[in-house]
C-alpha cells in the first residue's frame, strides 16, 4: 500500500548541530503515529519539514506516492498537511474567528472582508468539535487550554488529510484531553492520518497505534503501540534503563525552617494560605489547574501584591515588595513559563547563567569578568548536563529541557536558600525529567528547602516529602509523601470545593 | 468540547474596554475636557473662527498620523513621514511648477511619490529584514536631501497654477453652507479617515495590519505573504503622506524642501494619545484622529490664553507621558 505521508533519508542540520540523521517516518490513512523521543531528539524538526516549514538538507519525501518538496507552510497545506504548534501561535488581538481563518477570509470585492460569513464559518467548525466558544472572542482574554482548542479548530479548518499534533495536551486538564481525544478519534474515522507528539506516556498507550522513536537525530525503531510494553519505549528513547524506585525520604521534620507563610491572600486566587518548608525538605504543591499554587508562589516572591499575610524567612518577618526583595531574603523562582520569563532567550547560555549574579563577576572597576563567567558557566554545563555546543550558543537554539536546565544553573548559582519550582519539567522528556528529579534531590540534600508545583501527579508523588493540595484559592490539606499518600487522596482534597452556601455568597 | 460559554461576550461595553476602545473614549473624553476648560478660561476660544482655525491646523498632522497609525499597527514605526511630505510637495512643485503640467497630474504625482516611498521603506523593512526604525531613518535623510537636490534648496512657488491653493485653503462646504467655511484641507482630512478606517476594519489589508502586528510569525506560519502584505501597507501609509504633502504645499502655496522634519514625531505623539499601541497590534484611526485634534487644540488654547509656546511644547510632552501611563493603569487593572 501507499503511505499518506512517507519520508525517507531525512537529513536537517542547523548552526552547531546536526538535528537529523538519515531519519525515516511514514504515516497510514486513519491511524495515530506517535513520534517519541527525548527533547533535542529531532521530533519537532521533522515535523516542521514535512509542513514546510524548514527545507531539508536530504532525502526524500513522498505524499501519496509522489515526491514532493513542501517549501512553504501553504505548499504543504495545499498538500493538505496541517500542524498544530507545540508553542500556541495565536493572534491575542484578534478575534477567535479572525485566528482561525486567517489567511483564507471570505471576501467581497475589493478586498473587502465578509466578518458575517467569517464568524458563520467558524461557529461550523466549532460546532463540529462541539466547542461552545463565540467566534467574536477576543483570542488574548482566554485560558491556554481554550487558546489551545482554537488552535486545533484552525488546523482542522483547512480539511487536512494529514495533521500534526506537536504535544497537544501540554495545557490541558484530565477532561480537556478525554474530549480532545474524542475529537482524534472522529478524525482518524474519517481517515485522517495523525501524528501525535507527547510527552505524557500514558496518553501513548490511550490514543496512539504505532510509535515511531528518534534519539539524538538518528531513527531508531518503530513499534506497534498495543503490544510493545511502555518500558519498552522509554528504553528506546533514552538508550539506557531509568531506575524506578522511590527514593526514601530523609526525615527533616526536625530540621529548621526555613520559609513560613501565614494567612496569605489575594482576591478570590489565593485565600488564607498557611504552611512552612524545612531545611532540605522539598514540599510539593498538588491541584487543578487555576487552584491558585501559581498565584501562591508569585506572591511570595513578590511578582503580585497581596492583600493580606505575613512571610518569614528563617523565621524572621520579612517584607517582600517586589522579585528583588524576595532574591535578597534568598527565595529564587522558577517561572512555568520559562521562554517568556525565565531566560533572555536571544542571549547566549553563558549570559543567562550569570544574568542573576553579575555583581559577582565584576571589577570593582565595573567590568564584568568574562573569563570566570565562562568557567562558571561551563561547570553547570557539565554538572547538569545541558546539551549544547558551546556556552556562546544562543538559549533559543536549545531543546526545552535544556533551557530548564539554564534556568535552574541561573539561580543555583545565586545560592538561594528558598527555591520555588514552578512546573519544572513541563515540555520536558522523560530522560530530562529524571535528571532534574535528581537535582532537586540532590539541591534538597545540600539544606536548601524547594517548592515543587506540579500538574502530573505522579511528579508531585515521586518527589515530595509532603505534599500541600490547593483547591480554589484554598490550601485544602497537607499530606505526608511517600506511600502512605494516594492519587486518590490528593485528588479529594483537590477536589474539595466549598459548600454550596458559601459559593453563594461569593457571588 | 463543551466549554462553558461564561466568558463570551456579554455586553457591547465589555466588548469595548476588551478591544482597546476605552483608550479611545479617554481621549476623546480629555479633548471636551479641554474644549470646555479652554472656553471657560476664554470668550476667544470657542468661536467659529478658531474652532475652523484649530481643525486648519490638525488637518496636516492628522493625516500624517493615519499613515504611521497602520505603520505602528503592524509592529513598526515610521520615521520618514514628515520628509517624505516634504519630498512629496516637491515632486508636485517639479511636475507643475517646472513642468507646467495640469493640476491633477500634479495631485496624482505627490500621492504616486508617496506610494512609491513607502514601496522601499516597506521593501527594506519586510525583504531585507532591517528594523523599521532603521530602514526609515535611512528614508527620513535620503528624501530630507533628495528634497534639497531636487530642488536647489529653494522654495518651488504654484503662482502659476492658481487652483493649487484650493486644495487646503478653498471650502467647498463653504460654497454650499456659507455659515459653516470649513476648509477643503480639513474636508479630506476626515475623508482620508473615513476611507482608512474602513480599509483597516474592513478589508483584508486591515485585518493583516492587526495580524501582522499581533504576531507576525503566526500569520506566517498560517500561510499568509506576510513580506507582500507588510510592503502594501507601507505603501498605502506612504500613499497618504503624499495628501498631506499636497496639504501641506498648498496651505503655503509652495514647496519649502527644508521643512519636515519633527512632524514626524508629532504624527507619532498623536497616535500614541489616541491609544494606539507602539507594540503593534492594536489602535485606530478615530484615536489617531483624536489625539491630532488634541495637540492642536492644546497648541491653540494656550495661544489664546498668551501662554509662551515655549511652554506650549513642555505641555504637550507632558500630555504624551500622562496619555500612556492612562494606558498602562488601565491594562495593569484589567491583566
Amino acid at each position: 500500500m501507499t503511505f499518506l505521508v512517507e519520508m525517507r533519508g531525512i537529513e536537517k542540520r542547523f548552526p552547531g548541530v546536526h538535528a537529523l540523521k538519515g531519519v525515516q517516518f511514514d504515516l497510514r490513512a486513519g491511524e495515530v503515529h506517535a513520534l517519541m523521543g527525548e527533547n533535542g531528539a529531532g521530533k519537532s524538526t521533522l515535523m516542521k519539514i514535512m509542513a514546510g516549514i524548514y527545507a531539508r538538507d536530504g532525502g526524500e519525501m513522498f505524499v501519496n506516492g509522489a515526491p514532493v518538496t513542501p517549501d512553504s507552510p501553504r505548499a504543504a497545506q495545499d498538500l493538505g498537511i496541517g500542524i498544530i504548534h507545540q508553542e500556541l501561535s495565536l493572534m491575542n488581538d484578534l478575534t477567535a474567528a479572525q485566528n482561525v481563518l486567517i489567511g483564507r477570509e471570505p471576501r467581497r470585492s475589493f478586498g473587502r472582508l465578509d466578518e458575517a460569513a467569517l464568524n458563520r464559518q467558524t461557529a461550523e467548525i466549532f460546532a463540529s468539535l462541539s466547542l461552545a466558544l463565540d467566534p467574536r472572542t477576543m483570542v488574548g482574554t482566554q485560558t491556554i487550554a481554550r487558546q489551545q482548542l482554537i488552535e486545533i479548530a484552525k488546523a482542522l479548518s483547512y480539511n487536512p488529510r494529514v495533521l500534526v499534533m506537536d504535544e497537544p495536551t501540554a495545557a490541558l486538564n484530565d477532561a480537556e484531553i478525554t474530549e480532545l481525544f474524542a475529537v482524534i478519534n472522529k478524525l482518524k474515522a474519517d481517515g485522517v492520518g495523525i501524528v501525535y507528539i507527547s510527552h505524557r506516556m500514558d496518553e501513548i498507550k490511550r490514543i496512539a497505534d504505532r510509535v515511531t522513536v528518534l534519539r539524538d537525530g538518528a531513527y531508531i525503531d518503530t513499534v506497534d503501540a498495543a503490544t510493545t510494553p511502555l518500558d519498552k519505549i522509554i528504553q528506546l528513547m533514552v538508550g539506557r534503563d531509568l531506575a524506578h524506585v522511590i527514593p526514601e525520604f530523609p526525615d527533616t521534620s526536625r530540621n529548621a525552617v526555613a520559609l513560613e507563610v501565614r494567612n496569605l491572600s489575594r482576591g478570590r486566587d489565593v485565600r488564607g494560605v498557611s504552611f512552612d518548608v524545612r531545611k532540605g525538605e522539598i514540599l510539593g504543591f498538588a491541584g487543578l489547574m487555576g487552584a491558585g499554587r501559581t498565584e501562591v508562589a508569585r506572591i511570595i516572591f513578590g511578582a503580585d501584591k497581596r492583600d493580606a499575610g505575613e512571610i518569614l524567612v528563617g523565621g524572621q518577618p520579612v517584607d517582600i515588595r517586589s522579585p528583588c526583595d524576595a532574591v535578597a531574603a534568598g527565595i529564587g523562582y522558577l517561572s512555568e513559563d520559562r521562554k517568556h520569563l525565565g531566560l533572555a532567550v536571544d542571549m547566549s547560555v553563558r549570559a543567562n547563567i550569570a544574568m542573576s549574579s553579575l555583581a559577582t563577576f565584576t571589577s570593582k572597576a565595573g567590568i564584568l569578568n568574562e573569563a570566570a563567567m565562562q568557567k562558571t558557566a561551563l561547570s553547570y554545563i557539565d554538572k547538569l548536563r545541558i546539551r549544547t555546543p558551546s556556552d556562546l550558543q544562543d538559549v533559543r537554539l536549545l531543546s526545552g529541557g535544556n533551557q530548564q536546565k539554564v534556568v535552574i544553573a541561573k539561580w543555583l548559582l545565586r545560592d538561594c536558600d528558598v527555591l520555588i519550582f514552578d512546573e519544572p519539567t513541563r515540555g520536558i522528556d522523560v530522560g530530562a525529567k529524571s535528571e532534574i528529579y535528581a537535582l532537586l534531590e540532590e539541591l534538597a540534600a545540600q539544606g536548601r528547602a524547594i517548592i515543587v508545583i506540579s500538574s502530573e501527579l505522579p511528579e508531585v508523588m515521586r518527589l515530595s516529602h509532603r505534599i500541600a493540595v490547593m483547591c480554589e484559592g484554598r490550601l485544602t490539606g497537607i499530606l505526608p509523601g511517600g506511600a502512605g499518600t494516594s492519587q486518590q487522596d490528593i485528588m479529594t482534597l483537590a477536589t474539595q470545593r466549598e459548600s454550596a452556601v458559601v459559593e453563594a455568597e461569593d457571588a | 468540547m463543551s466549554i462553558s460559554t461564561q466568558d463570551a461576550p456579554k455586553s457591547v461595553a465589555a466588548r469595548m474596554i476588551a478591544t482597546g476602545t476605552h483608550q479611545r473614549v479617554l481621549a476623546f473624553a480629555s479633548l471636551i475636557i479641554l474644549l470646555i476648560g479652554f472656553s471657560i478660561a476664554s470668550p476667544n476660544f470657542m468661536q467659529t473662527s478658531n474652532m475652523i482655525a484649530i481643525l486648519q491646523a490638525t488637518s496636516v498632522n492628522g493625516v500624517l498620523a493615519i499613515a504611521v497609525t497602520l505603520v505602528i499597527i503592524t509592529g513598526g514605526i515610521d520615521l520618514s513621514v514628515g520628509t517624505m511630505m516634504t519630498f512629496c510637495a516637491v515632486i508636485t512643485g517639479v511636475v507643475l511648477t517646472y513642468a507646467g503640467l495640469p493640476l491633477w497630474l500634479g495631485v496624482i504625482a505627490a500621492i504616486a511619490t508617496g506610494a512609491g516611498c513607502g514601496l522601499c521603506s516597506g521593501t527594506f523593512v519586510a525583504k531585507m529584514k532591517i528594523p523599521p526604525f532603521i530602514a526609515t531613518l535611512g528614508m527620513m535623510l535620503i528624501l530630507k536631501g533628495m528634497s534639497l537636490v531636487i530642488s536647489g534648496t529653494r522654495p518651488i512657488y504654484f503662482n502659476d497654477t492658481p487652483g493649487f491653493s484650493e486644495i487646503s485653503r478653498g471650502s467647498l462646504i463653504g460654497q454650499i453652507f456659507p455659515a459653516v467655511p470649513i476648509p477643503n484641507g480639513v474636508l479630506i482630512l476626515f475623508v482620508v479617515a473615513g476611507v482608512t478606517a474602513y480599509i483597516l476594519n474592513r478589508t483584508v489589508l486591515g485585518r493583516y495590519c492587526f495580524a501582522l502586528g499581533s504576531n507576525e510569525e503566526s500569520v506566517r506560519l498560517s500561510g499568509v505573504n506576510t513580506d507582500r502584505w507588510k510592503i502594501a501597507i507601507y505603501a498605502l501609509s506612504g500613499a497618504i503622506v503624499g495628501i498631506a504633502g499636497l496639504l501641506i504645499a498648498s496651505r503655503l502655496n509652495s514647496a519649502q524642501p527644508a521643512l519636515g522634519l519633527g512632524y514626524e514625531l508629532e504624527a507619532i505623539a498623536a497616535v500614541v494619545i489616541g491609544g494606539t499601541s507602539l507594540s503593534g497590534g492594536r489602535g485606530s484611526i478615530l484615536g489617531s484622529l483624536i489625539g491630532a485634534l488634541i495637540m492642536a487644540v492644546l497648541t491653540n488654547g494656550l495661544r489664546v490664553l498668551s501662554v509662551a509656546q515655549e511652554w506650549q511644547t513642555v505641555v504637550t510632552g507632558a500630555i504624551i507621558i500622562l496619555a500612556v501611563y492612562a494606558d498602562m493603569l488601565r491594562r495593569r487593572r484589567s491583566a
